[in-house]
C-alpha cells in the first residue's frame, strides 16, 4: 500500500500496465513531458519511446491509430489532453471504436482505452472544462467510466487496458491532486460494471459520480449535521449503467437526488431518473430531484461556482424531496 | 501577376510613418504581454493564458498591411492579433482579468477574445479548427464582392491536424483569398515540432501538395513580415488564390500559464532572446536617422496605455452569475427548451 493521489494512481496504473508488452501509451506530450497533467510522468523514460509515444496534435489520427493497434493485437492506452479536444477524435470513436465487434459480427475487438481529462477545474472555459460524457454514454459499443477515489482509478485503469472492449476513461480534472488514499502496490483491477454504495442512509438516496462525488461526499456530512440521513451511490460506470444499489437504497429511503456537473438537459441524470422511477415509481416519496450544470456553455473560472453543482444546491434539492 | 514567392524578394518601400506605427504595434504588443505575464502571477488572470512574447513582430507586420475590413482569425495565443487590429486594449485586458466590461464579457477569457467589430473574427483554441472557417469567410467576401481577404494564424503544431489539410486543399481548389499564416516557434507546447513532423518545415514543405509555394520568412524581421503580408494580401485580393506563409519566430516564455519552458535547450532560448524583433527594429530605426526621444516616446505612450487599461480591469466589476444564463439562443436567454 502506498498513499497516492488520483494522478500518482493513475500513473502507477499505467505503470503497471505497461509491463504488458502489448500495452502502448500515445498521446500529445505524454512521454517526454509526462503529460499536461503529469499523469504519465517518468513512463518514456522507464519503458521507452517505442512503447510511450508522442503523437503530433492530431486527435483523430491518436485515436484512429491506436483503433487499428487494437485490432492488430495491441492494447493501445490513448490519451486526449482535455474532453473538449475529443471531438477530432468523435468519428473514429463512434463511427468506428465503438462499432468494429458488432460490425465484424464479432471477429475483431477493439480493446483500447481513451483516456479524457473531463470537468471544470482548471478555469479556462469551455473545452477545457466541460463534462459531455453523455455523448459517449449515448454510443453503444463504448464503456464509458469515472472513477473518484485513487483506489478506483487504478483499479478502474487496470480493468479497463484489460478490457475486451473500449472504453472511455474520464479523469476528474478537480480531483487530480485533491484526493488521496491508500492504494495497493502491484496489479489489481476494480470491476467496470459496478456502481458502489459509498454511504448508507434512511432518508435520501444521492446518486453521483466524479468530480461530483466530492461534493456529494460532503452533502452527506452537511446533511447528517442536521440530522438526515443520506445514502449516497457512486456510480463509477455510466455506460452500462448500474442503478442496483440506487434502487435497492431508494427502496428504503423513498428520496433520491441526482447529482452531475454536464447540462441539464439529455444529461444523464435523465436517464437514471427514468430508470429509477420504472424500477422503484411505488417506493418514492418525492419526484426525483436533479442538480446539474446549467444548459449554457461552461464559463471562465470567476464564474466556474455558478456553475458547477455546490453542496448547497444539493442540500436544498434533498430539503425539497423532505418537504414534498 | 507575380507569384507570392517571386513577389516577397522585392522590396517594398515602407514610409517612416508606417515603420513608428509598426514599432508602436509591437511595443503595445510587447507591454501588454508583459502585463498579463505579471498578473497572472498575481492570480488575476483567469483561466490560462498564452502569450505571444517574442513573437510580436507576425502580428504587427500583418495588422499593419491589411485593410481595416480584412478578417483575422488567430489561436488561443492570441491576444496580440486582436490587440493589433484595434480592439480596444482595456476591453482586452478586462477580458483576460474575467471582468463583465471585457470584450466578451467575462465569459471567454484570454482564450476566446473576439471584437467582429474590428474585424478580429475569433480566438481559437481547438487547434487547426479556424482554418477552414477562414476559408469559408473567404469565400464569403468573395461571393459579396467585398474584397475582403481572411488571415488565419496559427502554430507548427497545427500543421499536423485533419483541418489544416482540407483548409488548404479547399482554399486551392475554391481559390479563395485567404492567407494562412503559421507562426513556427518550432514547439507544439512541450514537443519540439521536428520530432512529430515528417518534414523540416512543418508548413512550408506541405505547400507543393496544394499547388501552393512554400514561404518561408523570418518571422522576426517585422520589415521582412510587413513585405510579404503587403504581397500575400495583394495577391490574394486579387483572385489569384491562396499564400500560405511558414514565419519562423520564437516565444520567450513556457507555453501557457507558469510553463517555465525547461524543455528547451539554455543555448536555444539565448540565440533567440539574441533575435528579439523589437530592439533589432529600433536599432534599426535609430540607424536609419530616427531620433531616440521618438523612439522612447512611443514606449511611454504604450507604456502608459497598458497600465490604463489594466487600472481600469483590475477596478471593473466580475460578471453577474445571471449573466452565465445568457446570449446561448437568439433569444439571448439559455432557457429556450427547458
Ligand atoms: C484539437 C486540440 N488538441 C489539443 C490541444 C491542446 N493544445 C493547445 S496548444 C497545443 C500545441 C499547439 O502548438 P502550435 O500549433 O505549434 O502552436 P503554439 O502553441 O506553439 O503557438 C496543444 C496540443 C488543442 N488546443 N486542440
Ligand atoms: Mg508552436
Amino acid at each position: 500500500m502506498t498513499e497516492r493521489n488520483i494522478a500518482q494512481a493513475l500513473n502507477d496504473a499505467l505503470d503497471v500496465a505497461l509491463a504488458d508488452p502489448s500495452v502502448v501509451l500515445l498521446g500529445e506530450d505524454v512521454g517526454r513531458t509526462g503529460g499536461v497533467f503529469r499523469v504519465s510522468d517518468g513512463l518514456q523514460q522507464r519503458h521507452g519511446a517505442a512503447r510511450v509515444i508522442d503523437t503530433p496534435v492530431a486527435e483523430s489520427g491518436i485515436v484512429g491509430a491506436a483503433f487499428g493497434m487494437a485490432v492488430a493485437g495491441l492494447r493501445p492506452v490513448a490519451e486526449i489532453q482535455f474532453m473538449g479536444f475529443s471531438y477530432p477524435a468523435y468519428d473514429q470513436i463512434v463511427s468506428h471504436v465503438a462499432r468494429i465487434r458488432n460490425r465484424s459480427r464479432h471477429r475483431f475487438t477493439a480493446p483500447m482505452v481513451i483516456r479524457i481529462p473531463y470537468g471544470a477545474g482548471i478555469g479556462a472555459a469551455e473545452h477545457h472544462s466541460e463534462s459531455t460524457e453523455t455523448i459517449y454514454a449515448h454510443t453503444p459499443g463504448l464503456k464509458v467510466v469515472v472513477p473518484s477515489t485513487p483506489y478506483d482509478a487504478k483499479g478502474m485503469l487496470l480493468a479497463a487496458v484489460a478490457d475486451p472492449d473500449p472504453v472511455i476513461f474520464l479523469e476528474p480534472i478537480r480531483l487530480y491532486r485533491a484526493v488521496k488514499g491508500e492504494v495497493p502496490d502491484g496489479h489489481y483491477a476494480v470491476s467496470l460494471d459496478e456502481a458502489e454504495l459509498v454511504a448508507d442512509g434512511t432518508d435520501v438516496t444521492l446518486v453521483g459520480y466524479g468530480a461530483m462525488m466530492r461534493e456529494v461526499r460532503r452533502t452527506v456530512e452537511a446533511l447528517a449535521a442536521e440530522g438526515v440521513s443520506a445514502a449516497a451511490v457512486d456510480l463509477r460506470t455510466l455506460a452500462p449503467l448500474d442503478l442496483d444499489p440506487v434502487v435497492a437504497s431508494v427502496e428504503r429511503t423513498g428520496r433520491c437526488v441526482v447529482v452531475h456537473e454536464a447540462p441539464r438537459t439529455g444529461g444523464l441524470a435523465g436517464e437514471i431518473v427514468a430508470s429509477v422511477q420504472e424500477r422503484a415509481l411505488y417506493s418514492l416519496r418525492a419526484p426525483i430531484e436533479r442538480v446539474t450544470g446549467w444548459d449554457t456553455v461552461v464559463p471562465l473560472r470567476r464564474s466556474e461556482h455558478h456553475y458547477v453543482p455546490t453542496v448547497e444546491r444539493i442540500v436544498a434539492a434533498v430539503h425539497r424531496t423532505l418537504e414534498a | 501577376m507575380t507569384s507570392a514567392a517571386e513577389a516577397s524578394t522585392s522590396p517594398i518601400a515602407i514610409s517612416i510613418e508606417k515603420k513608428l506605427e509598426m514599432y508602436r504595434m509591437m511595443l503595445d504588443a510587447r507591454l501588454f504581454e508583459e502585463k498579463a505575464h505579471k498578473l497572472f502571477f498575481e492570480g488575476l488572470v483567469k483561466g490560462t493564458s498564452h502569450l505571444a512574447l517574442g513573437q510580436e513582430a507576425v502580428a504587427a507586420g500583418f495588422a499593419a498591411a491589411m485593410r481595416e475590413d480584412d478578417l483575422t482569425f488567430c489561436t488561443y495565443r492570441g491576444h496580440t492579433h486582436t490587440l493589433l487590429r484595434g480592439a480596444p486594449m482595456d476591453r482586452l485586458m478586462a477580458e483576460l482579468l474575467g471582468r463583465s466590461t471585457g470584450i466578451c464579457g467575462g465569459k471567454g477569457g484570454s482564450m476566446h477574445l473576439t471584437d467582429v467589430t474590428v474585424g478580429a473574427m475569433g480566438s481559437y483554441a481547438i487547434v487547426g479548427a479556424h482554418l477552414p472557417i477562414a476559408a469559408g469567410a473567404a469565400w464569403a467576401a468573395q461571393a459579396r464582392g467585398t474584397d475582403q481577404v481572411a488571415v488565419a494564424f496559427f502554430g507548427d503544431g497545427a500543421t499536423n491536424i485533419g483541418a489544416f489539410h482540407e483548409a488548404l486543399n479547399l482554399a486551392a481548389v475554391w481559390n479563395l483569398p485567404v492567407v494562412f499564416v503559421c507562426e513556427n516557434n518550432l514547439y507544439m507546447e512541450y514537443t519540439p515540432i521536428g520530432a512529430v513532423t515528417a518534414v523540416p518545415h512543418p508548413a512550408a514543405d506541405r505547400a507543393a501538395a496544394y499547388g501552393l509555394e512554400g514561404v518561408i520568412l523570418d518571422g522576426n524581421d517585422i520589415e521582412a513580415v510587413y513585405t510579404i503580408a503587403m504581397r500575400a494580401l495583394e495577391h490574394a485580393r486579387s483572385g489569384n488564390g491562396p499564400v500560405l506563409i511558414e514565419a519562423k519566430t520564437y516565444r520567450h516564455g513556457g507555453h501557457s500559464r507558469a510553463d517555465p519552458g525547461k524543455y528547451r535547450p539554455d543555448e536555444e532560448v539565448e540565440a533567440w532572446l539574441q533575435r528579439d524583433p523589437i530592439p533589432a527594429f529600433r536599432s534599426r530605426l535609430e540607424a536609419s536617422g530616427v531620433a531616440t526621444a521618438t523612439l522612447d516616446q512611443i514606449e511611454a505612450a504604450s507604456d502608459a496605455a497598458v497600465e490604463a487599461a489594466t487600472e481600469a480591469a483590475r477596478n471593473a466589476p466580475y460578471p453577474d452569475p445571471t449573466t452565465l444564463e445568457t446570449e446561448v439562443w437568439a433569444d439571448g436567454g439559455s432557457a429556450w427548451r427547458n
